[in-house]
C-alpha cells in the first residue's frame, strides 16, 4: 500500500473508533434523557420529596398513593442481602481457583461457573419458588418462603459467576514477584493471600463487586417471581418485598398510557438509574484509592 | 572463620532437566560471596535453594544437604517460614508491595510478630541508607520511589527482620551506575552484621564487593576461591575465558 493510503486509513480508523465510543455515550445520555423527560410529567403531579419518602405505594387505589420508599428499601434490602452472601463466597472461590486449586480442578470449575452465568433468570426464579423458598419457609417456620431472603439468595447465585470470574482474573494478574517477596519474608500462604495478593488485586475485586451489585439491583424476573411482591415497608429479611424493577415490570403492562401512574414508573426507573450511578461512583472512588499504590 | 551457610552434594532438577549437579559450597560468616557464571548456569537456582523458594515450584526435585550453621534447611520439622525469616532475600527486580513505604517494612515485622513501631522502621531504613530520603514521606506509595530507592527499600525490608544471611539475586541489574554504586556501598556496610551471598553478572561488581567468588558453569561449580585469586589468577581456563568476556 502506498504511504498516503496507509496514512488516510490510520486517520479514518481514528474517527471510526471515536464514533463508536461516542455512540455508547449517546445511548447512555438517551436513556437518561428519556427517563428524566417522562419523570418530569410525573413530578408535575407529585412532589419529588413525597415520592421518595412516601410510605405507601398504591397507584390504583381510589385515592392513589405514590410513595416509593418501600420499593427503595426492598431493592436495597435484597441487594444488600445478596452481596452479603455473594461477596465472601465470590472472593473466596476466586482465591481458591487462583491460588489453591490444582490445574485439573481449575479446568473443571471455571467452565462450570461460567455456565452458571448462562442460566436464564426465569429458571433461577423457578428454583426460588420450588426449592429455596420452601426451604426457607421450613427452616424459619413461615407460611411461605417468598420473601427478601429468598430473593437475596437467588440474586447471590446470579451475581456469583460475574464476581468470581472477574475477581479471579484480578487475583491471577498479580505479579509473582509480590508473592515471592512476601514468602521470602517468612509469610505463610494465607498471610500472603490476605495481606498482599488480595489488597493488590483490590481494584479488580471492587470492580467485580460493583458489577455484581449492578446485576443484583437491575435483576427483575427472579425477584418478581421469588419475593412475594408486597409493596409494604419490610421489617426484615423474612418479609415479602416488592423491588423497584419488579414494580416496573409488573405494572407497566397494565397501566393506562400517559397517566400519572404511567409516568410514576419512569420516575422509579430514574431513581434506580441514580442509585446504580452512585454505587458505581463509590466503587470507582475506592478503585482509585487502591490504584495509587500501583506502579504507573 | 565460621561457615554460616553450606550446601553438600546438592542436586536440583525441574522435571527431567537437571539444573544443579553435585554442588558443594560453603559461605563464611560476615563475608560477601559472589556467584558468577553465564545465564542459565544455575546461580539463581542455587541461591533460591537456601531459602527454599523452590518449594513454590511443584516440579522441583532437590537432594543433598543444605545447612544454616548446624540447622538442616530441609528438615521437615523446621517451619519454612522460620528459615525464610533467618535467611532474607533481595530480588533482581525491586518488588516493593503496593503499599506505603512504612507498610512495606512493617509487613514482615507484623507477620513475624516482631515489634513494628516507628523506631524499628527508622532503624531499618537508616541501615539501608534510605531514611534521609523518605523520612517525610513514609505514607507515600512505595511504587513512587525511583528504581534504586525501591531496591534499597527492599533491602531495608529484608534487614528489618534481623536475618542472619541475606541472599541477593542480581540486585543491581536493573539500575543505573549511580544507584548501583549506592547499593554496593550499602552491601559492603551490611557485611559487618550479615552474611551475604550475591548473584551478579557484573564482573566489576564482584571484584568491588566480594570476598569470595564462586564460578558456576552448566550447573556445576567450576572454580571457587578468594575474589582476587579468581579474577587475577584463575586456575581453570574456562574461568579465565568467562571473566575476560570471551563467552557468557
Amino acid at each position: 500500500m502506498r504511504f498516503k493510503t496507509r496514512l488516510s486509513l490510520d486517520i479514518a480508523f481514528k474517527y471510526i473508533f471515536k464514533i463508536t465510543g461516542l455512540l455508547v455515550l449517546a445511548a447512555l445520555a438517551g436513556i437518561l434523557g428519556m427517563l428524566v423527560y417522562n419523570s418530569f410529567s410525573f413530578f408535575m403531579d407529585v412532589r419529588p420529596f413525597d415520592f421518595i419518602t412516601g410510605m405507601e405505594w398504591n397507584p390504583t387505589g381510589k385515592n392513589p398513593k405514590y410513595g416509593m420508599l418501600p420499593l427503595i428499601v426492598s431493592t436495597t434490602l435484597v441487594t444488600f442481602g445478596a452481596m452479603l452472601i455473594a461477596i465472601p463466597l465470590g472472593i473466596g472461590t476466586a482465591a481458591f481457583i487462583s491460588e489453591y486449586a490444582s490445574a485439573k480442578v481449575k479446568n473443571i470449575l471455571k467452565p462450570m461457573i461460567e455456565m452458571l452465568a448462562a442460566v436464564p433468570s426465569v429458571v433461577i426464579g423457578f428454583l426460588g419458588i420450588v426449592l429455596v423458598g420452601p426451604g426457607i419457609a421450613d427452616l424459619a417456620n413461615l407460611p411461605n418462603g417468598l420473601n427478601a431472603l429468598n430473593g437475596a439468595v437467588l440474586l447471590a447465585v446470579m451475581a456469583l459467576p460475574t464476581i468470581i470470574t472477574i475477581a479471579e482474573d484480578a487475583i491471577h494478574a498479580i505479579p509473582k514477584t509480590y508473592k515471592e517477596a512476601s514468602y521470602a519474608l517468612g509469610a505463610t500462604k494465607w498471610e500472603t493471600l490476605c495481606k498482599v495478593t488480595i489488597p493488590a488485586a483490590a481494584p479488580g475485586i471492587i470492580a467485580a463487586i460493583m458489577l455484581g451489585v449492578g446485576r443484583a439491583v437491575g435483576e427483575t424476573m427472579t425477584v418478581l417471581m421469588a419475593t412475594g411482591n408486597a409493596a409494604l415497608l419490610p421489617d426484615g429479611m423474612f418479609d415479602s418485598v416488592k423491588t423497584m424493577t419488579a414494580t416496573i415490570a409488573i405494572e407497566m403492562g397494565e397501566v393506562p398510557y400517559r397517566t400519572t401512574h404511567y409516568f410514576a414508573l419512569y420516575a422509579i426507573a430514574t431513581v434506580l438509574f441514580g442509585m446504580t450511578l452512585v454505587a458505581n461512583l463509590v466503587g470507582e472512588y475506592f478503585i482509585n484509592r487502591f490504584r495509587k499504590y500501583h506502579a504507573a | 572463620m565460621n561457615i554460616k551457610l553450606s550446601a553438600q552434594n546438592l542436586n536440583i532438577s525441574f522435571g527431567q532437566k537437571q539444573v544443579l549437579k553435585n554442588i558443594n559450597v560453603a559461605f563464611a560468616e560476615n563475608e560477601i560471596t559472589a556467584l558468577i557464571g553465564p545465564s542459565g548456569c544455575g546461580k539463581s537456582t542455587l541461591l533460591r535453594s537456601f531459602n527454599r523458594m523452590h518449594d513454590l515450584s511443584p516440579d522441583a526435585k532437590i537432594s543433598g544437604n543444605l545447612k544454616l550453621e548446624d540447622l538442616d534447611l530441609y528438615d521437615k520439622t523446621v517451619p519454612v517460614t522460620e528459615i525464610r525469616k533467618r535467611i532474607g532475600m533481595v530480588f533482581q527486580k525491586a518488588n516493593p508491595f503496593p503499599k506505603s513505604i512504612y507498610e512495606n517494612i512493617a509487613y514482615g515485622l507484623k507477620i513475624n510478630n516482631l515489634p513494628h513501631g516507628i523506631d524499628v522502621i527508622e532503624k531499618a531504613l537508616r541501615e539501608a541508607f534510605l531514611w534521609e530520603e523518605v523520612k517525610n514521606d513514609l505514607k507515600m506509595p512505595a511504587t513512587r520511589l525511583s528504581g534504586g530507592q525501591q531496591q534499597r527499600l527492599c533491602i531495608a525490608r529484608a534487614v528489618a527482620l534481623r536475618p542472619e544471611v541475606i541472599l541477593m539475586d542480581e540486585p543491581c541489574s536493573a539500575l543505573d551506575p549511580v544507584s548501583t554504586l549506592k547499593i554496593e556501598e550499602l552491601i559492603m556496610h551490611l557485611k559487618k552484621k550479615y552474611t551475604i551471598t550475591i548473584v551478579t553478572h557484573n564482573m566489576q561488581q564482584a571484584q568491588r564487593i566480594a570476598d569470595k567468588t564462586v564460578f558456576l558453569y552448566l550447573g556445576e561449580v567450576k572454580e571457587e576461591g578468594p575474589t582476587s585469586q579468581i579474577f587475577n589468577n584463575p586456575k581453570e581456563e574456562m574461568t579465565m575465558n568467562y571473566i575476560k568476556g570471551s563467552f557468557g
